[in-house]
C-alpha cells in the first residue's frame, strides 16, 4: 500500500495575545491511498488545525513551525504558494463544516464547481458546466441542471454539503479532507450525508481524513483512526481494534462516552475535567489530570507514542500505536478497564433512511 | 423573484415617495410666514390691497393651500416650475441650464471618490495591521473631519493663488462638454469628492476586512484559486454590498455639499442658484430646487438598491 500522505513531525504554534498556544504538537500520522482514515478528539484538540496546516491554510497568527507534510512524496510544507495552489482544490478536495458559510452567497452553487473545475483542470466554461452538473446529480441533488442556478440560500444546510462533496471531488482529488462534516446537521442528514461520502470514496477511489469529535461518525465510516489530545496523538489504530481494545485510557475513556446517532443529548465525552489550558500544558503526560490511571511518573514523564506490544518508539508505517507510559516504564498499578460498546460498530447508522431527498426543508 | 420584478416593484414602491416629496416640498414654503407678495408689499408702501390681491392671484397664491398644491404640482409635472418673481423667467429654463452643471460636478465627485476609495479600501484591508493600512486609515479620518468649505478654500489657496496651477475664477462659461471644463472641474471636483471617499474607504476596508475572514474565503483559498481572484471576485463583490448601501447616503451628502462647494467655487450650477434664490426669496426658484434634490437623492437610493440586489442575490428575496 502507498501513503498518500505522511505527516511527519507536524507542530503548529499560535502567537497569541495571551502567550503562545502549541495547537499541534509533532503530529504524525499517515494516510494510504483510498482509505478513510479518522481523526478524532475533543474540541480544541488540533484536529482542525492540523487538517488545515495540511493545506497550508493556517493564517496568521498561527504558523507552521516544523515537520512535513508528504503528499504523494512531495513535501508540502517547502512548496511555493503556487505550488500549493495547484495542489489543493485539484489533488486534494476540502469539505467544511459549515457548508453553507463554505459557499460564497453571491454566486450560484453550480458557478463555484465550475470555477473550481476550470481553474483546475482548464476547461472550457460549458464544459465545465456539464461536468458540475453531473457532480450535482452524482451527489444526490435532484433536477441538478435547475439546481445549478441556484445561490447557497436556495439549498437547505444538507445539499449545500452535498455540493461541497461535489466541489472536493470535482477535480478528481487523491485526498480529501473533511473537517467536521456533518457536525452542523442534524441526525438523520448527518447519516445520509455519512453514507454519501463512504460511497464516493469508493467510487473515486479517494482517501479521506475525516476529521471530528463524534467516534459515532468514526465508526461507521474509518477505516483506521488517530485519537488526538491536546495537540498530540495519543492513539492510533485500525477501527476495529480502536473499539474493541482501546490502548489509550483517554480512548477508553471516549468509548465509555460514545454518544449513538440519534441520540439528541449532550455529544461531548463525559471523561471528567477538561482539556488542559494550551498556553501552558501540563508537565508529563498532558493527560494526567483526567487520567484515572495517573501515577507520580506520569506528572513527569511526557510518554511517547510507541507499538504498545514491544514498547518501541512507533513508526509512520504502524498501525498501532499509544501514547501511555504502561508500555514504555510500566505502571505500578497497570491499566485496569474493559470496554463495553453498545451495538458494535458500524452499525450506528440509521441504515432504514436511505431514500434520495429531494432537499426538503427538514435538510 | 427575477431581478426584474424586483427593480419593477422598487420603482413602483418609489412612486409615493416622490408625491410626498412634492408635498413636503410645497408645505415648507407655503407655511412659512411672509410669502414674497407681502415681502414685496413692504417694501412699498403705496400698493393697495387690490392690487397685493391680484399680485396673490398671478403667482397662485391665493386660495386655500390645497388647491394651490394641486395648481403647482400639476405644472411641476408637465414641467412648468413657474416664473422668477422679479425677473418673470421660466424657473424651468433656469433648471435646465443649471442641472447639467451640478450633475456634472457631482458625477465627477463620485467618480474621484470611487477611483480613490475602492482601491484603497481593498489595499488597506488586504494588509490590515501594516503600514499601508494605517496611513490608509489616517487620511480617510481626516478626510471625514475635514468640512469641505474649508477644503475647497484651501484647495484655492495653494494650488491656485500660490502654486498657479489651476485657474481661480469659474469658467467664462465654456460648454461643459469642453475638455478645457476639467481643469475647473477638478478642484470643487476633489473637494465635493473628498468627504465621500474618506467614508467609503473606511466601509470598503471594515466590509473587506470582515469578508476576509469568512468561511467561503478560507473555502476558495482551499480550492486553489489564485489570491487575486479571491479577493476581486469573491470578496469584492460582498464587500460592495455594504459600501452601496453608504453610497445612497453618500448622494444625499453630495447634493447637500455642492451648495457649499458650488459657492466657494462659483460653479454655475443649482447650488449656488439655490443660495441665490434663498437671498432674493424667489420661491419658485427655491421650491424647484428643492423638489428636484429631492427627488435625485430617491432616484440615486432607488439606484442604490437596484445595485444591491444585483450584487447580493439573497436581497432579491425579502
Ligand atoms: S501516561 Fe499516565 S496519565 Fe498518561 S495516559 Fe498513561 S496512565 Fe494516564
Amino acid at each position: 500500500m502507498t501513503a498518500v500522505l505522511e505527516v511527519e513531525d507536524l507542530t503548529v504554534r499560535f502567537y497569541t495575545e495571551e502567550g503562545v498556544v502549541t495547537a499541534v504538537d509533532g503530529l504524525s500520522y499517515r494516510i494510504e491511498a483510498g482509505e478513510t482514515f479518522g481523526v478524532v478528539g475533543e474540541s480544541g484538540a488540533g484536529k482542525s488545525v492540523a487538517a488545515l496546516s495540511v493545506l497550508g491554510l493556517i493564517d496568521s497568527p498561527g504558523r507552521i513551525e516544523g515537520g512535513e507534510v508528504r503528499f504523494e512524496g512531495e513535501d508540502l510544507l517547502s512548496m511555493d504558494e503556487s505550488e500549493l495552489r495547484s495542489v489543493r482544490g485539484d489533488e486534494v478536495g476540502t469539505v467544511f463544516q459549515d457548508a453553507r458559510a463554505a459557499l460564497n452567497p453571491v454566486y450560484t452553487v453550480g458557478e463555484q464547481i465550475a470555477e473550481t473545475i476550470e481553474h483546475h483542470l482548464g476547461y472550457p466554461p460549458s464544459a465545465a458546466r456539464d461536468r458540475a452538473i453531473r457532480l450535482l446529480d452524482r451527489v444526490g441533488i435532484a433536477d441538478a441542471e435547475t439546481r445549478y442556478s441556484d445561490y447557497p440560500h436556495e439549498f437547505s444546510g444538507g445539499m449545500c454539503q452535498r455540493a461541497a462533496i461535489a466541489m472536493a471531488l470535482s477535480c478528481d482529488p487523491e485526498l480529501i479532507v473533511a473537517d467536521e462534516p456533518t457536525t452542523a446537521l442534524d441526525v438523520t442528514v448527518e447519516a445520509r450525508i455519512l453514507d454519501l461520502l463512504a460511497e464516493l470514496a469508493d467510487e473515486f477511489d479517494v482517501a479521506v481524513q475525516l476529521v471530528t469529535h463524534d467516534l459515532g461518525v468514526i465508526a461507521g465510516t474509518c477505516d483506521r483512526a488517530m485519537v488526538m489530545y491536546a495537540g498530540e496523538a495519543v492513539e492510533t489504530a485500525p477501527i476495529e481494534e480502536l473499539y474493541y481494545d482501546p490502548k489509550h485510557p483517554y480512548t477508553a475513556g471516549l468509548m465509555s462516552a460514545i454518544p449513538r446517532v440519534g441520540d439528541d443529548d449532550d455529544r461531548l465525552p463525559t471523561i471528567p475535567g477538561t482539556m488542559p489550558d494550551p498556553i501552558d500544558p501540563p508537565p508529563g503526560c498532558r493527560f494526567h489530570p483526567r487520567c484515572p490511571f495517573a501515577e507520580e511518573a506520569c506528572t513527569r514523564t511526557d510518554p511517547a507514542l510507541v507499538d504498545p506490544e514491544t514498547g518501541e518508539a512507533a513508526t509512520l508505517d504502524d498501525d498501532r500505536a499509544a501514547a501511555c507510559l504502561e508500555y514504555t516504564e510500566g505502571l505500578s498499578g497497570g491499566l485496569d478497564y474493559s470496554v463495553e460498546v453498545a451495538g458494535g460498530t458500524g452499525e450506528h447508522v440509521e441504515k432504514t433512511i436511505d431514500e434520495r431527498d429531494e432537499g426538503g426543508p427538514d435538510e | 423573484m427575477s431581478l426584474r420584478r424586483f427593480v419593477v416593484r422598487r420603482a413602483l414602491s418609489v412612486v409615493p415617495v416622490l408625491f410626498g416629496v412634492s408635498v413636503i416640498t410645497f408645505g415648507l414654503f407655503h407655511l412659512t410666514p411672509g410669502d414674497p407678495v407681502s415681502q414685496l408689499v413692504a417694501l412699498n408702501p403705496d400698493v393697495s390691497a387690490a392690487e397685493e390681491a391680484r399680485l396673490r392671484e398671478r403667482w397662485g397664491l391665493s386660495g386655500p393651500v390645497w388647491r394651490q398644491y394641486l395648481a403647482w404640482l400639476s405644472n411641476v409635472l408637465v414641467g412648468d416650475f413657474g416664473r422668477e418673481l422679479r425677473t418673470g423667467r421660466a424657473v424651468s429654463g433656469i433648471l435646465w441650464r443649471r442641472l447639467p452643471e451640478t450633475i456634472v460636478l457631482g458625477v465627477f465627485g463620485w467618480a474621484f471618490a470611487i477611483a480613490i476609495a475602492i482601491p484603497a479600501g481593498i489595499y488597506a484591508a488586504v494588509n490590515k495591521g501594516r503600514l499601508g493600512d494605517v496611513a490608509a486609515r489616517v487620511l480617510a479620518l481626516s478626510g471625514v473631519s475635514i468640512p469641505n468649505f474649508w477644503l475647497g478654500l484651501l484647495l484655492i489657496l495653494v494650488l491656485s493663488l500660490y502654486l498657479g496651477l489651476f485657474p481661480v475664477l469659474p469658467p467664462s462659461r465654456l460648454p461643459l462638454y469642453h475638455p478645457e471644463t476639467l481643469r475647473y472641474l477638478l478642484l470643487p471636483g476633489v473637494t465635493i469628492g473628498t468627504a465621500a471617499a474618506a467614508s467609503v474607504t473606511r466601509v470598503m476596508r471594515t466590509s473587506m476586512a470582515e469578508e476576509l475572514n469568512e468561511e467561503y474565503v478560507t473555502a476558495a483559498r482551499a480550492r486553489g484559486l489564485p489570491e487575486r481572484t479571491v479577493v476581486f471576485k469573491h470578496v469584492l463583490r460582498n464587500s460592495l454590498v455594504s459600501v452601496v448601501t453608504l453610497a445612497a447616503t453618500l448622494t444625499a451628502g453630495i447634493v447637500a455639499g455642492s451648495v457649499v462647494v458650488e459657492s466657494v467655487f462659483n460653479w454655475p450650477g443649482l447650488g449656488s442658484e439655490f443660495v441665490r434664490a434663498i437671498d432674493r426669496r424667489e420661491v419658485n426658484v427655491v421650491m424647484a430646487i428643492t423638489l428636484v434634490t429631492a427627488v435625485a437623492v430617491v432616484l440615486a437610493n432607488l439606484l442604490a438598491d437596484v445595485l444591491y440586489a444585483v450584487l447580493d442575490p439573497r436581497i432579491r428575496y425579502d
